[in-house]
């Protein structure tokens, strides 16, 4: 009888400990999601009620919409090319300042404080940096006695533009890195330096395979990211030119926002889930190769 | 230590290898620092400057003179101040919010035993891998229902419902602290909410500390939410606030940086004011992940 009441206190107390939680996760999430799968089969305005359309939306999505194909393109070159350079100058980084040297605490805070600018004002940073005529980037090219590209202005050169901003970024995974460092068993670079192991074959042998899982969530987080990025675009460039910066979180907002097509971003939301599901996917299955984990 | 190792190991060719490697590492730690630094001494120097000399090329990073003109601008351009008391009002409301929800639940899921709280954390788990994009519009049509569109409402109130990312990580703090603790407390009669209250929360201050910073971090960037919901500079913070500005002076860069400037300063200044709890954080994000 004593154990009972006990309990029955507990339990109380945990539900009203929870509840914010579960009607927040009622309203703002399980709702909204059930909402958006039946909005994903619709065609809603938002001014005219919702009619019921099957897959169109989808099929219109895959088949006659080249801006979709265009975005997706765009935001795909953004992860295959932009995360694995994030990566491994974010790393190199990481890999020089674990060095013991004199101010790394200074040098840390330089490398890291890029990373906590908010994206607006990094964009707005950047457009002037950018900026062809009297930038501070093609003028350091000038320096050099290269002629700097029109950046955002350039179909070509838009996107690099956007990954190079991307690598001013990279203090969040550079930390990240840095604790996997501190992480790695001095004894294993001891039992190398024994067996006459170099710096390249210690990096290869011992760090990397040492950091891999860090390395990995480092990856999978950078991917659903990017697959995400959306402001710097809206900002400095507006999509273009010729919607070489429109990404597909940026048609999605245009879909739904702009044009009122509730549906249609709807299904391009469930779309993007399903990309960010299969590229998590592949990612867990390509994990066995070469993520290394200590306790197997 | 290093030193002495070095000398029984080589002798004078490894000391000089050695010292090529050091000079090797601080050049290139430099040059990298050099170039991460320079875009914020361009900024600086570009909001300082006179019109007349932002456009000249090639670039004089000393203003001659230094002027406070575009700081004056910014406040004459747009309602500066009322964007940033927006700002700071959402900021503090977001972490209000956060502060009264996460805990909480973070408590009962790792401390208290209560029927469906293993499915409950399930479900809490799996909404974490959902993009944002997928809730937004029926999140927008609620608001819009209620009429909340262009109020500052949908862009702190869902914090007091919690958040998963939050509750997850203040779970795993939780769990880290001794079960001994709190059936002690209850030996003595305290009750559960006391035991959280008085025992468990002064103990993962820190990591309450790291869900602040995030939650302030987040508030002062979010771009998007405000982009969907506010229209007016009534319920509007610096981030689209300073995008309005830019659509409509494109062309005033030094007024744009000095603006951009006093966006960052505050982020700057809670940095170094709690730097331990932003590295910690990120860490802890990286490894518990």
């Amino acid at each position: 009888m004593v154990k009972f009441i006990k309990n029955k206190e507990e339990i109380i107390t945990a539900y009203i400990c929870v509840l914010p939680w579960i009607l927040g996760l009622g309203i703002f999430i399980i709702g909204p999601i059930i909402a958006s799968f039946i909005f994903s089969f619709m065609d809603y305005s938002v001014v005219l009620a919702p009619r019921f359309v099957g897959l169109d939306n989808y099929k219109k999505m895959l088949v006659s919409d080249p801006l979709f194909w265009k975005s997706l393109y765009n935001t795909l070159y953004m992860t295959v090319i932009g995360v694995p350079l994030n990566i491994i100058l974010s790393l190199s980084v990481a890999l020089l300042l674990n060095q013991r040297l004199k101010g790394e605490a200074f040098f840390r805070t330089i490398f890291y404080l890029p990373s906590i600018v908010p994206q607006v004002a990094m964009s707005l940073l950047w457009m002037w940096i950018l900026n062809p005529q009297v930038g501070l980037i093609n003028y350091l090219l000038s320096l050099i006695g290269i002629e700097g590209p029109m950046w955002l202005a350039s179909e070509k050169w838009a996107k690099p533009a956007f990954i190079i901003m991307g690598l001013w970024g990279i203090g969040g995974n550079m930390v990240i890195f840095l604790a996997g460092l501190q992480n790695v068993p001095q004894h294993l670079y001891d039992a190398a330096t024994v067996d006459g192991a170099n710096t390249w074959q210690k990096f290869r042998y011992v760090t990397l395979p040492m950091l891999s899982p860090t390395i990995f969530f480092v990856l999978i987080m950078g991917i659903i990211g990017t697959l995400q990025i959306f402001t710097q675009a809206y900002i400095m460039t507006a999509g273009g030119p010729m919607d070489a910066t429109l990404f597909y979180v940026y048609h999605l907002f245009n879909k739904a926002f702009r044009d009122f097509h509730m549906g249609y971003a709807s299904a391009m939301a469930w779309f993007l889930f399903i990309i960010i599901f299969i590229a998590t996917t592949i990612n867990l299955k390509l994990a066995p190769r070469w993520v290394y984990y200590e306790s197997e | 230590m290093g030193l002495l190792r070095v000398r029984i190991g080589g002798g004078f060719f490894m000391n000089v290898k050695k010292l090529i490697s050091r000079v090797i590492v601080y050049f290139l730690v430099i040059i990298g620092s050099i170039s991460f630094i320079l875009p914020f001494l361009w900024t600086v120097s570009t909001a300082f400057k006179p019109d007349e000399q932002i456009f000249l090329f090639p670039p004089k990073w000393i203003p001659e003179p230094p002027t406070l003109i575009h700081f004056k601008e910014v406040f004459e351009f747009v309602p500066f101040g009322l964007l940033y008391k927006n700002t700071v009002v959402l900021t503090l409301l977001n972490i209000a919010g956060t502060l009264f929800s996460c805990p909480l639940a973070a408590y009962a899921f790792a401390k208290l035993k209560w029927p469906g709280r293993n499915v409950l954390f399930l479900i809490t788990l799996a909404t974490m891998m959902l993009p944002h994009q997928v809730t937004m519009i029926p999140q927008f049509l609620i608001f819009r229902r209620l009429g909340w569109l262009n109020t500052m409402l949908p862009l702190w109130l869902p914090s007091f419902f919690g958040n998963a990312f939050n509750i997850f990580l203040l779970r795993q703090f939780f769990l880290t602290l001794p079960k001994e603790l709190d059936d002690a407390a209850r030996i003595d009669g305290c009750s559960f909410f006391g035991i959280f209250w008085r025992i468990n929360l002064p103990l993962i201050i820190p990591a309450i500390t790291t869900v602040t910073i995030f939650t302030f971090m987040g508030t002062w960037n979010n771009f998007i939410g405000p982009l969907i919901y506010v229209r007016s500079y009534n319920a509007m913070p610096l981030s689209l606030g300073l995008r309005m500005f830019q659509e409509a002076y494109s062309a005033e860069w030094g007024a744009l940086m000095a603006a951009s400037l006093m966006m960052i300063l505050p982020v700057i200044i809670v940095f170094f004011l709690l730097q331990r709890y932003f590295v910690q954080g990120i860490s802890l994000t990286g490894l518990k992940g």
